[in-house]
């Protein structure tokens, strides 16, 4: 495992910009997130890293060495695609075993079969060595890409959205399970996705990109806590903050235009709060509730506390407690 | 606008059994999802309910009349397919009126109605621009005007918003359900996704093997589920199951959980000592120096306003959700204890749930 360093790289498409003066250290052993939507130039930073693309300016380093004119081979570096491309003629064995055997690393068969024999317990695979590839579920088949790129214990691994082709459930499970084999390996993960909740779950700290830009990095709960600005303030949270016209509350900052109220910045009460708001619809979607309400014409969605027993055209008040607070830019300012 | 009355409908593909006996009403105005996992004979309900296949058994009533043997361009329902093929060689404004071309309307009425659709969908802007350079999103809009300018009795979508990522999925289901308000059509949605299922859904038919397993509220398939398999689809993470082995009797409003007495809703039937399983949807767990189950905390995922905590029990791996200010460390002992009035048991071997109190505000929510 090994330090990875991306040093103030440009990447053009067109003479369009896909990623800005981009800078971002990824320690050893540690896992950081790129969130950001489609087209923010995620994807183009991890295959500027991989070597996949090269930048138009900066530079990567990769334990302490520039590896920007280095082909991707020698980088030394794991990739897990989204789409995850198995052998389907092989067995999961002999797809684990494939990058092992490749002539120029000449790896002897006893530590190729120890290797992937430990992989496999650790991606609770062992039983499905001597399976097809296509005889497997797409969790499985997954687990398996995914152990592809853990045989190699290379210096970093680089993951694009390895998650998102997979349902709910199987998608929870395996944010857990990706977490524990990083803590338990010390592995280093330069890890793409647009879902927040497995950038927040599993990195120890998240980048914001946006249009090439990282916007803010730091620790989920430094990011979803401290936005730097509103855009990343939306990016983290469910419901998503509510973003309201500062008027509507006495006591912001003169400089605030918008006031950021997540659900634990509002105190919804029968009466007594600081303005009234009307219930429009409550929205049940299982383990969580949404209080839809109308505050003058703006809709806020909030958590319903499930014992507060509202019905739509009740009026309740707000008042805020300690909310973020963004001026006329978009940019936070100090309460 | 139409009702629908599916009824003991029947479906054999050769050996393979790919609907039994499903039997449901969309009333009108209605939107109904049809959820479950691949396979599970949801999307054939769905063609037999257009009219692109014929059911084996079982008859189909559109507004009381039986069209279970009429062609499906007989039967005045638009159909919205995941995989929506536009005319890559006509405009927006075209790829919506097409359909109403083919029913020979005027050039006149034709524009009047595709302004007026897009103007729902708030694609105005896009009319005169060809389909090829959309965003997904709006490939799909444009897809759903194509369905919704034939002003159908009702609408019929198979995983309309399974190509799209989390992101314009998401918006597209509030769309789709603001849509749906404002016209007030009959609706029969696909999915496989319980999200978006509990989102959009006035009812849910939960579907597995062919067989529907329960037809409810989003709230009551989510609060009271008939079955394990129900309980364990919806919600993420799903229902924690404690296996036990236990006897109840009708007003029981506890279980013998290891050494301690669990309550639980008061029984309504009784159960002879068997094998049983108790359902604890994760936001019910509550941490608890001296709860009743004991475990060491395993992973912490944090959410912002809250956290999912896994924690290795006696009874496997129980997830919680907490509140994110709760601190808790990786390998920390902690107890827990589950909220009794949400409970669910199930009998192990049926996989049925086990009529309690629980069940007697169903209906209601």
């Amino acid at each position: 495992m090994a330090e990875v360093e991306i040093r103030a790289v440009t990447k053009l498409f067109n003479k369009m910009p896909a990623v800005s003066d981009l800078s971002l250290t990824v320690g050893n052993g540690e896992f950081v997130a790129l969130l950001g939507p489609t087209g923010a130039g995620k994807t183009t930073t991890l295959r500027l890293v991989a070597g996949l693309e090269a930048p138009d300016r900066g530079s990567i380093w990769i334990g302490g060495r520039d590896v920007t004119r280095e082909a991707p081979a020698d980088r030394d570096v794991a990739f897990v695609f989204q789409q995850y491309s198995l052998y389907p003629h092989l067995t999961v064995f002999e797809n684990l075993a494939f990058a092992l055997r490749a002539p120029i690393r000449r790896v002897p068969e006893a530590v190729i079969r120890a290797k992937v024999e430990e992989v496999a317990q650790l991606l609770h695979i062992e039983s499905k060595l001597h399976n097809k590839a296509t005889q497997l579920s797409g969790g499985q088949m997954q687990r398996v890409a995914i152990g592809r790129a853990l045989v190699r214990s290379p210096a970093i691994y680089l993951m694009d959205e390895p998650l998102s082709s997979l349902d709910a459930k199987l998608r929870g499970e395996m944010r857990l399970e990706l977490k524990r084999i990083q803590t338990d390996l010390g592995a280093t993960i330069l890890y793409v996705t647009h879902d927040q909740t497995e950038a927040m779950t599993m990195a120890s700290r998240i980048g914001v990109i946006e249009s090439g830009r990282v916007m803010q990095i730091g620790t989920p709960r430094e990011i979803y806590e401290n936005p730097v600005n509103a855009y990343v303030a939306a990016r983290l949270g469910q419901p998503a903050i509510n973003l309201l016209p500062a008027t509507l509350f006495a006591g912001a900052p003169d400089a605030a235009r918008t006031i950021g109220a997540r659900t634990e910045h509002l105190t919804i009460m029968r009466g007594g709060g600081d303005v009234q708001a009307t219930v429009k619809r409550i929205e049940h979607l299982g383990d969580q509730s949404h209080l839809h309400l109308d505050l003058g014409g703006q809709p806020v969605v909030t958590l319903s506390d499930p014992e507060a027993d509202l019905a739509a055209g009740d009026v309740v008040s707000l008042s805020l407690n300690n909310p973020l607070f963004f001026g006329a830019d978009g940019i936070r300012i100090a309460a | 606008m139409a009702q629908i009355r599916v009824e003991a409908l029947d479906k054999s593909f050769g050996t393979f059994h790919a609907v039994r006996s499903a039997s449901f009403t969309v009333e009108d105005g209605q939107f109904l999802c049809l959820l479950g996992p691949s396979g599970c004979g949801k999307t054939t309900t769905l063609r037999m309910i257009a009219g692109l296949e014929l059911p084996t058994a079982g008859t189909i009533r559109l507004d009381g009349e039986d069209v279970t043997m009429n062609r499906a361009s007989a039967r005045d329902i638009a159909f919205v397919f995941q995989f929506f093929a536009l005319y890559p060689h006509m405009n927006v404004r075209r790829n919506i009126g097409f359909p109403l071309k083919c029913e020979g309307i005027s050039s006149a009425e034709r524009d009047r109605r595709v302004v007026e659709v897009a103007r729902i969908l708030r694609i105005s802007h896009l009319l005169d621009r060809p389909v090829s350079g959309l965003a997904g999103g709006d490939r799909q809009r444009v897809a759903l005007g194509r369905a919704i300018v034939r002003k159908p009795k009702c609408f019929l979508m198979d995983e309309p918003l399974g190509a799209l990522d989390t992101e314009m999925r998401e918006e597209m289901i509030r769309e789709l359900r603001a849509l749906h308000d404002r016209l007030g059509a009959t609706t029969v949605y696909v999915t496989h996704d319980q999200l978006e299922a509990m989102a959009m859904a006035d009812r849910i038919a939960v579907m597995n093997n062919g067989v529907v397993e329960q037809v409810a509220s989003p709230r009551d398939i989510y609060d009271r589920p008939v079955s394990l398999f129900v309980a364990d689809f919806i919600g993420s993470p799903p229902m924690n199951f404690l296996l036990f082995r236990g006897s109840l009797q009708p007003g029981a409003a506890a279980i013998r959980l290891g050494d301690r007495d669990v309550p639980v809703p008061a029984a309504r039937e009784a159960r002879a000592d068997s094998d049983l399983v108790l359902g604890v949807r994760p936001e019910h767990v509550r941490f608890s120096d001296r709860g009743m189950v004991r475990g060491e905390v395993y992973g912490v995922e944090y959410l912002g306003t809250t956290q999912i905590v896994t924690v290795t029990t006696s009874y496997g791996a129980l997830k919680a959700r907490s509140p994110a200010s709760l601190a808790l460390r990786t390998g920390e002992t902690v107890g827990l204890d589950f909220r009794p009035d949400t409970l669910s048991i199930f009998d192990q071997q049926s996989g049925r749930a086990i009529r309690t109190a629980l069940h007697e505000g169903a209906g209601h929510g």
